[in-house]
């Protein structure tokens, strides 16, 4: 089986990596790229803890192919933080207690920060609706729809 | 959970595409948003020695209305439709179903013609496509054939595609004036395939009888199911709570669930007899918008 060259930027940093075909994107960001702030839970395109931005749209990468993401732009949830400074996102989920154990909180940041990107002011509703294919067993939501609406408030005033 | 091994394809044309499915027959298969095809690879219940990823081939993602027809590009990502204003006020039975297809992010990647081509009963788009008289084409190493929707599915996860066409074009019939389109679906939980699904596309008279009703169920035998006898039931009746009823329990005695964790066969049977009934009205309201 042949191996693919492929290039994508991940976090705004250049990458070339050999990959074999069924390589999954999560696991060359987990084990290639050592970027393990991304999850992986159910494995089967249900819980969302797999959650990344491809060209900036939120996609669960369990169920992508390395190799479908050749010459495109990766955001993870390491880079969120920029300059030694959260993203607004990443302060609304700590300042409204937005998780407990804290499993599905890279994707849901992901989720929620490409919801902002598009959206700046959602309704209670449209982030429900956004961050239905994230599960979180811990919050019933409720601490994560507020971070949401503080972090647009942070950002949009 | 690791697909078993197999080569990836990245063909830049559809003739290229073509030309590998030809080549490597039964072994290849097309990998579009890859939403289902890749979990059922995960899952070992598929495997193929080769995929051909039509994901990067331009020209297979828009949305066009020219001459009385709508044309979709078959990789036109659910997401996009979503957005379609074409899609949101030429079809209610599309905007209904849209929301409540997967999860936002697998809408972000599944696209219309893998939704149809999977030849999954439990897919919602098939039966809508079937209601709504869509036409679908293929391209081969022949040309170009278009093949009726409710033509299509053959078997369980059969279509008519042959293992070197790949569907490319889903043309659906722009609505005539006192026409109206519904989807129901129930379903447990987002994510969650339907327990029961009805499509209904209902036309009008100038009188107010129905001159056309089509009628499809999701997850109600093998393939989706094109409700023909309740259709032809409703040809110039005047809809109201006794035809609808009559109509509605024609549907379901033509469905076949089977038992699942959604529910028994009963169950689903009853579940499609509501849908449909909730179908009618919802489209029988929207046919005075138009």
């Amino acid at each position: 089986m042949a191996k693919h060259k492929i290039n994508l930027t991940v976090n705004g940093a250049a990458h070339e990596v050999e990959v074999e075909s069924r390589l999954l994107l999560v696991h060359l960001i987990r084990e290639e790229l050592r970027l393990t702030g991304t999850h992986i839970g159910c494995d089967t395109s249900h819980c969302g803890v797999c959650t990344v931005l491809l060209d900036g749209q939120p996609v669960k990468s369990c169920t992508l192919l390395a190799v479908q993401a050749d010459g495109r732009k990766l955001s993870t949830v390491e880079g969120l933080e920029q300059g030694g400074k959260l993203h607004a996102i990443q302060e609304g989920f700590t300042e409204k207690h937005a998780l407990q154990c804290g499993y599905c909180t890279p994707g849901m940041l992901m989720t929620c920060s490409a919801l902002l990107e598009k959206n700046a002011r959602p309704s209670e509703q449209e982030i429900r609706q956004a961050i239905s294919g994230n599960l979180c067993r811990c919050t019933g939501y409720l601490n994560i729809v507020k971070a949401v609406q503080h972090a647009a408030e942070k950002l949009h005033g | 959970m690791i697909p078993a091994p197999f080569d990836y394809h990245r063909p830049g044309t559809l003739q290229e595409a073509i030309g590998l499915l030809t080549r490597y027959g039964a072994e290849a298969k097309v990998l579009a948003g890859g939403m289902s095809l890749l979990p059922a690879m995960k899952l070992r219940l598929a495997s193929f020695g080769h995929l051909v990823d039509i994901g990067r081939i331009p020209g297979l993602e828009y949305i066009k209305e020219e001459g009385g027809v709508v044309r979709i590009g078959a990789g036109t990502r659910q997401c996009v439709l979503e957005a379609s204003e074409i899609v949101n006020s030429r079809f209610g039975a599309l905007a209904d179903a849209l929301p409540l297809i997967a999860d936002p992010l697998v809408r972000n990647r599944g696209t219309l013609g893998g939704n149809l081509a999977n030849g999954d009963p439990a897919n919602d788009q098939p039966a809508i496509a079937i209601a709504l008289g869509a036409e679908l084409v293929a391209h081969g190493p022949q040309g170009e054939r278009t093949i009726a929707a409710n033509r299509f599915y053959e078997a369980l996860f059969t279509t008519a595609l042959a293992p070197d066409e790949i569907l490319t074009e889903v043309r659906i019939p722009v609505p005539s004036p006192r026409s109206g389109s519904a989807y129901r679906k129930l379903k447990r939980k987002t994510g969650d395939f339907a327990a029961a699904g009805v499509a209904v596309q209902l036309t009008l008279g100038a009188g107010g009888k129905v001159e056309r009703a089509g009628i499809a169920l999701t997850s109600a035998g093998p393939t989706p199911l094109e409700a023909t006898e309740a259709m032809r039931f409703l040809r110039e009746k005047t809809l109201d709570e006794k035809t609808i009823a009559e109509a509605s329990r024609l549907a379901a005695e033509a469905s076949s669930p089977s038992s699942d964790r959604r529910g028994s066969v009963e169950y689903k049977r009853e579940m499609a007899r509501v849908l449909t009934g909730r179908a009618l009205r919802a489209a029988l309201d929207r046919t005075k918008g138009n």
